[in-house]
């Protein structure tokens, strides 16, 4: 099999690689950078739990190649928290609203929220239930999940209150 | 002020958060890869078994003949005509089931693995497959293992005289068959284990992701024959389990096997497909359930004739018996049972063998007795709410018709809340007007109780060969001041560093970040059972309050040297041991002293142990859900879902919450969404999580709670366990609902799960022309 080397960054630091034209990101990011915040629930794009920002973009890490990130900017979970380890507002969010319990599922929940956070979109009701159903999660009930978005949500201005209509930021 | 009670955020979040928890997958980059070949027949005699032909020189194929000598699974009831099914963690000769492990591979990366695993020259004489119980309870049927006549692993009957009366004479006699598609437990972390080498001490550190490291331990070096003290087993961080991750399996058995023989590292981590078909399944059961009544609904007799579909083999240490056998002595629920007749048999197939999964058999008793009742209801003509008043045990405790105790619950009280919250008079009126628009709302109650925090007696009378039960707690304060709890409970996501670190707190006057719970570790805690039936809180709790206590003592003698005071008016608060006159001493600077200075005190340690081994208690509570479903496609949807739980004391309301809530979550999965689906032939058909389909955050609701706290004597901290309850309401709930909303048809839901296809499949058949 064909190795090829790679050069992304992740969390801002400039990376190259070398790896198999068949190994996924998310595998990429494990084995080759180390950074195992990343999780692999299912390998077949159904759970999220491997969920990366690619270009500010959410993706299912165990569904594209390591080679496809070329050039990418990608975030994981590892660069949310500030470097002395304090929680940012959605991380601090789901601490406070007991969005995980295991935490396997919530490295990919927390780069999915992010993105929401991120959005020109303002969240409401039905986005915030509708977009967060992308991922799996077997211990919470999805209950302080969608808790913990919200109300990060509501802390950093981006909630649309009138449920149902989203409104351009 | 106790910290008891208090919703303390969990000291288990900021890592996991911060994408620094540390699974098995995590701690096992870096060594080397072991993939499983896998049975493709269900049942069938191994011909040939040959490596791949181009093997390279740092691959390795280990298959049977490599693990000679070593021995099989065979966990003992003494109990039950139980048949001691053995399982060879290799099979050299015939396979039983799909996705039954044959042979390893190893190879340096898991894409090399798999290559070669391809390339394994494999050849089973196929022969015929029994998957469904009808097919190995057929006469004459062939035996999935010849030990087991009848295809019958094992088989509780009870039979009463008084039952038989009741059901000569009483003037209703209701009967209900129930049918539970099988479910798998599906942790978002499928299985996974390392075993690592130490040259230097000829050691093995198996990291793996399960929820009974010790049980592990034991069991592996059982199997291989080799010292137990040479063996570690770590619980790291691991991503849920729900039974699921408790047993057993051959895996582990050949890492451990491959480090010893290759002095190496060596890790399995599952994928999801292994993990869909090859685990552990649960929950495939067939009951036929008959109740005798009176005609003002009070429940003169019962009769349950209970079947589960117990698959290949027998997990250790549970064994093959804890589904049918949990039904078969708890069926009587929270009712008033005067006469109880019972058969329960566990059936071999050849499928993936079953194991614990959250409330075990109870989800399907509840299901079972739920129904009965509505049914009942129904045909005597009196309330649903009514029948369950007049049944439900209100006087304590109880002594079962099964001979079980039920300590002080509060079965009636909160089904009247819950009844009061649902205003069920108003609901009745929005159902009317919606069924003349065409829309079918359904309103559901499940009551139910469920044993929880069980010790060593509860086991031992189920016979079993390993008698699981107690927990042992080693509780030390540094020099500083901290204090250092080992547990040999094993939580996995339940919160319990957090919990037991209140609970011990309180005990000592200090704060719980004080308080470092250490856990799944059999190198750093003492031997103990792991987390399962809601038992941790509890028993692993009871027994380090009684530790902390211990300490305690300790504490306020060495402060009454320092304070010279009597040791009986010291109380420990707020960080400080404080005499009745005032005067006092940081606990911090106590500890120092105690440690480095014990020329001035008697007894210079600060180390405790406690164990304890309650006989178990009783949690209960009463779900309520409305459902409307859409008549044309079969398709249902929760309106609203409420719990009214009593799990006695809560020691973290955040933390109980989210367990109801995930219990729940899952209830509402094996009421409407999952089932594991065989093909005639024993293939799976249900391999991926799209093929399973777990629920999302769209199809779980918002779900109310409340609480009630009956404190009974029957545990140490006043806590009843709360793990599973969640989980057992919500089949008999929902399927309540989908009945009462499906009434006009005349159709009752008695398979679960409910999917659209088999609700659309009732209407077809309700609409056809007789
Ligand atoms: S691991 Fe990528 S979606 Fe499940
Ligand atoms: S917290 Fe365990 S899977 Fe989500």
């Amino acid at each position: 099999m064909s190795r090829h080397t790679v050069a992304f960054t992740v969390n801002g630091i400039a990376r190259r690689v070398e790896v198999e034209a068949r190994r996924t990101l998310a595998e990429t990011l494990r084995e080759n950078c180390g950074l195992t915040g990343t999780h692999v629930g299912c390998e077949h794009g159904v759970c999220g739990a491997c969920t990366v920002l690619v270009d500010d973009v959410p993706l299912r890490s165990c569904l594209i190649f390591g080679v496809q990130a070329e050039g990418a900017s990608i975030r994981t979970v590892e660069g949310l928290a500030a470097p002395d380890g304090a929680l940012d507002v959605l991380q601090q969010a789901f601490q406070d609203h007991h969005g995980l319990q295991c935490g396997f599922c919530t490295p990919g929940f927390l780069m999915l929220g992010t993105w929401m956070l991120e959005r020109s979109e303002r969240l409401n009701e039905d986005s915030l239930r509708e977009i967060l159903s992308s991922n799996l999660c077997r211990c919470t009930g999805y209950q302080g999940i969608l808790d913990a978005v919200r109300a990060a949500a509501r802390t950093l201005g981006r909630w649309d209150d009138d449920a149902g209509i989203s409104s351009p930021a | 002020m106790t910290w008891v009670g208090r919703s303390l955020r969990r000291f288990e979040d900021p890592a996991l958060l911060r994408g620094e928890g540390r699974f098995t997958a995590d701690v096992a980059i870096g060594a080397r890869i072991v993939r499983f070949l896998r049975s493709p027949l269900a049942c069938g005699r191994i011909v040939s078994l040959r490596p791949p032909p181009d093997m390279p020189a740092d691959a390795l194929f280990i298959t049977a003949a490599d693990l000679n000598g070593t021995a099989t699974i065979r966990p003992m009831l003494h109990r039950f005509a139980y048949r001691p099914v053995e399982q060879a963690v290799l099979p050299a000769d015939r396979v039983h089931f799909v996705g039954q492990a044959i042979a390893a591979i190893v190879a340096p990366t898991a894409e090399l693995a798999e290559d070669l695993l391809e390339a394994i020259e494999l050849e089973v004489e196929a022969e015929t497959a029994l998957v469904t119980m009808d097919d190995a309870l057929r006469p004459g049927a062939a035996l999935v293992h010849g030990i087991a006549h009848g295809n019958v692993a094992v088989e509780g009957i009870v039979q009463s005289a008084e039952c038989d009366t009741a059901f000569v004479s009483a003037p209703h006699v209701v009967e209900i068959a129930i049918r539970s598609h099988r479910q798998n437990a599906t942790p978002m972390e499928a299985r996974a284990g390392c075993a690592a080498y130490d040259r230097a001490t000829g050691r093995v550190r198996l990291t793996a992701s399960v929820q009974m490291p010790h049980m592990l331990r034991t069991g592996i070096a059982e199997l291989l024959g080799m010292p137990e003290s040479d063996l570690q087993v770590i619980a790291p961080d691991v991503g849920g389990g729900f039974g699921q991750k408790m047993a057993l399996f051959p895996e582990y058995a050949v890492l451990v096997w491959l480090a010893r023989h290759h002095r190496g590292d060596f890790a399995w981590i599952e994928d999801r497909y292994e993990n869909l078909i090859a685990s552990a399944h649960s929950r495939d059961q067939a009951h036929v359930l008959r109740g005798a009544f009176a005609d003002d609904g009070t429940l003169l007799g019962l009769e349950a004739d209970i079947l589960a579909n117990v698959g290949a083999f027998s997990a250790y240490p549970t064994t093959c018996g804890v589904e049918p056998l949990m039904a078969f002595a708890e069926y009587p629920g929270p009712y008033k049972v005067p006469a109880y007749s019972a058969r329960a048999r566990g059936v071999l197939t050849h499928t993936c063998p079953m194991a614990p999964y959250r409330g075990v058999s109870r989800p399907v008793i509840t299901f079972g007795l739920e129904r009965l009742m509505d049914r009942a209801a129904k045909a005597i003509g009196i309330d649903a709410v009514a029948i369950r008043r007049r049944n439900l045990v209100d006087a304590f405790p109880h002594q079962t018709v099964t001979g079980l105790t039920l300590d002080d619950a509060s079965y009636v009280e909160t089904l009247d809340d819950a009844v009061a919250l649902l205003d069920i008079p108003a609901f009745r009126a929005r159902q009317a007007a919606a069924r003349a628009e065409g829309r079918y709302l359904g309103l559901g109650l499940a009551v139910f109780n469920e044993r929880t925090g069980y010790g060593t007696p509860a086991f031992a009378a189920r016979g079993m060969g390993i008698v699981p039960g107690y927990e042992v707690v080693d509780i030390a304060m540094t020099p500083g001041g901290e204090v250092e709890v080992r547990i040999g409970a094993s939580p996995h996501g339940q919160g319990l560093r957090t919990a037991l670190a209140q609970i011990v707190a309180d005990r000592l006057g200090l704060a719980p970040d004080a308080i470092r719970i250490i856990h799944g570790d059999t190198d750093r805690t003492p031997y103990g059972w792991g987390s399962f039936a809601s038992r941790a809180t509890v028993i692993s709790g009871g027994a380090c309050q009684t530790a902390a206590d211990k300490l305690a003592v300790r504490l306020r003698a060495a402060a009454a040297t320092v304070l010279q005071a009597r040791a009986e008016e010291i109380v420990l608060r707020d960080g400080a041991a404080i005499a009745s006159n005032g005067s006092s001493v940081p606990i911090a600077a106590l500890a120092r002293q105690v440690h480095q200075r014990s020329d001035l005190f008697e007894g210079f340690n600060l180390a405790e142990t406690a164990s304890y081994d309650p006989a178990g208690t009783f949690s209960n509570a009463c779900h309520a859900v409305i459902v409307e479903v859409d008549a044309e496609t079969g398709h249902v949807r929760i309106e609203r879902y409420l719990v009214v739980e009593d799990a006695g004391r809560i020691i973290n309301p955040l933390i109980a919450d989210g367990q109801v809530r995930g219990g729940v979550a899952q209830g509402i999965a094996n009421a409407l969404f999952e089932e594991v689906i065989y093909a005639e032939d024993g293939n799976i058909l249900t391999g991926t999580l799209a093929d399973y389909t777990p629920p999302t955050a769209a199809e779980i609701p918002a779900i109310e709670i409340h609480h009630r706290e009956t404190i009974s004597d029957a545990t140490l901290t006043g806590a009843k366990g709360l793990g599973e309850g969640g989980s057992i309401g919500a089949p008999a709930a929902i399927a309540n609902a989908i009945s009462d909303a499906l009434a006009p048809f005349g159709i009752e839901i008695t398979e679960i799960p409910a999917t659209p296809p088999r609700i659309r499949a009732l209407i077809r058949a309700a609409q056809a022309p007789r």
